[in-house]
């Protein structure tokens, strides 16, 4: 008896999941149930940015060492931190591409190439202005900063590479192995003001143990970290968006939608 | 769920490109160890690991009260610990504003035969720590007043 109804719980499970994965890879349920999720995620992003970059500029106070110039924590930490989990969302996109062949998952691997490159430039370039006034200097080659700079390159190599195939699939696939090799990396920045000598300085959020960073400085810090953690999804579902009527633009729903609208 | 056996393989294949290039990172991080430290700590320094003669970095903590600044230039001399051994270094041009006694500090520039580290260029190594000033005020008259009471208690 048991044995009958844990078979037949198994199946029912393997069903509903592989239904699922079968609605996600349908670019016309994702298009439709993205909708919904937009408006949320822009309203909340916009205001977990902008009112915690307000409440970091205005409202709390300077470092004790540092004095104002720490306050661009609230754009290079979020921009940086981001940065790499869009590499890795990229890169299980990727993977998923490859093992499932899923279409959905190739458009989001292209879109995130450009997104994640501009977020690493912008933690390249807070980096550098607050280098200058905190260390006396704009640039230094030491393990932090190179491996994110190779991260830069590792997305500009990425979007390079979608655009040398005539080929989407081939390009697809091109792209999700390089997505999964330079995955590597992301631990090695991760860890790279640990395992070597460097003149960046380690993590002040510690998730294990105490912060070193003054509760009243690190809350600002949480909201625009998920308010760019939002940004990004966000940004990442309205490419995706475009992506999905530029790809089906032939397909009846498409159309429908568009004659539907402009008429 | 099974899987199909076409997609496992695929599975399998990305495993296996995740391990070959960790390795390969990891192996290369191994033998490059020396070039991705930025800096040598000073007992790597005394221990005679550093060549003499070459542009090498040097970093640690400034010793608290090592600094010393020449009255008609703008040569400044100070040491670097990293609390196991010091190296002395020499340095002429302005220092950036974080450079202080018990600070982080990264000098680039040779080691002389006389043990002395000829600085061409100091940069200041910022810590973790954030706090605003009134906290670092009330820690350190903490500590201050424990340290009283401690003396306090021994008398």
């Amino acid at each position: 008896m048991l044995g009958i109804g844990s078979k037949f719980l198994k199946e029912n499970s393997a069903l509903s999941i592989s239904s699922t994965f079968h609605k996600w890879g349908s670019p016309r349920w994702f298009y439709q149930f993205s909708a919904r999720l937009m408006p949320w995620l822009a309203g909340l992003s916009l205001l977990l940015l902008v009112g915690g970059a307000v409440w970091g500029l205005a409202f709390v106070p300077p470092d004790y060492k540092q004095g104002n110039s720490f306050r661009i924590i609230y754009i290079h930490v979020p921009a940086s931190a981001v940065a790499m989990g869009a590499y890795m969302t990229m890169a299980i996109a990727g993977a998923i591409h490859l093992i499932w062949r899923m279409k959905l998952a190739a458009m989001v691997m292209k879109a995130i190439a450009p997104i994640g490159a501009s977020l690493t430039f912008l933690a390249l370039l807070t980096g550098a202005v607050w280098g200058k006034p905190t260390w006396g200097t704009w640039w230094v080659w030491d393990a932090r900063i190179t491996s994110v700079l190779i991260l830069f390159f590792l997305y500009l190599g990425i979007i390079a590479l979608h655009q040398a195939f005539e080929n989407r699939d081939a390009a697809a696939k091109a792209c999700a192995v390089l997505a999964i090799v330079g995955a590597v990396n992301i631990p090695i920045i991760y860890w790279s003001v640990e395992w070597w000598y460097s003149l960046h300085q380690p993590a002040s959020i510690s998730f294990t143990g105490q912060s070193t960073i003054h509760p009243t400085m690190l809350r600002p810090l949480m909201a625009t970290l998920s308010g760019m953690y939002l940004f990004f999804g966000w940004l990442l579902l309205l490419f995706v968006r475009v992506e999905i009527l530029d790809r089906e633009r032939n397909t009846r729903w498409v159309q429908d939608l568009i004659c539907g609208e402009s008429r | 769920m099974a899987m199909h056996p076409q997609r496992k393989q695929r599975l399998l294949i990305i495993l296996f490109i995740l391990v070959v290039s960790g390795l390969a990172a990891g192996l290369l991080g191994y033998a490059l160890k020396e070039n991705i430290n930025l800096f040598y700590p000073p007992a790597d320094i005394a221990a005679g690991k550093a060549p003499t003669g070459k542009a090498i970095r040097a970093g640690g903590m400034v010793q608290e009260g090592s600094v010393q600044r020449a009255s008609d230039s703008l040569v400044t001399r100070f040491v670097v610990t990293d609390f196991s051994a010091t190296v002395t270094v020499e340095y002429e041009g302005i220092l950036p504003d974080l450079f202080a006694e018990g600070e982080g500090v990264v000098a680039s520039g040779k080691l002389g035969e006389d043990g002395v580290f000829y600085a061409t260029e100091v940069l200041a190594k910022h810590d973790e720590t954030y706090m605003p000033p009134e906290v670092s005020d009330a820690l350190e008259k903490s500590a201050a007043s424990r340290a009283a009471q401690q003396e306090k208690g021994s008398l």
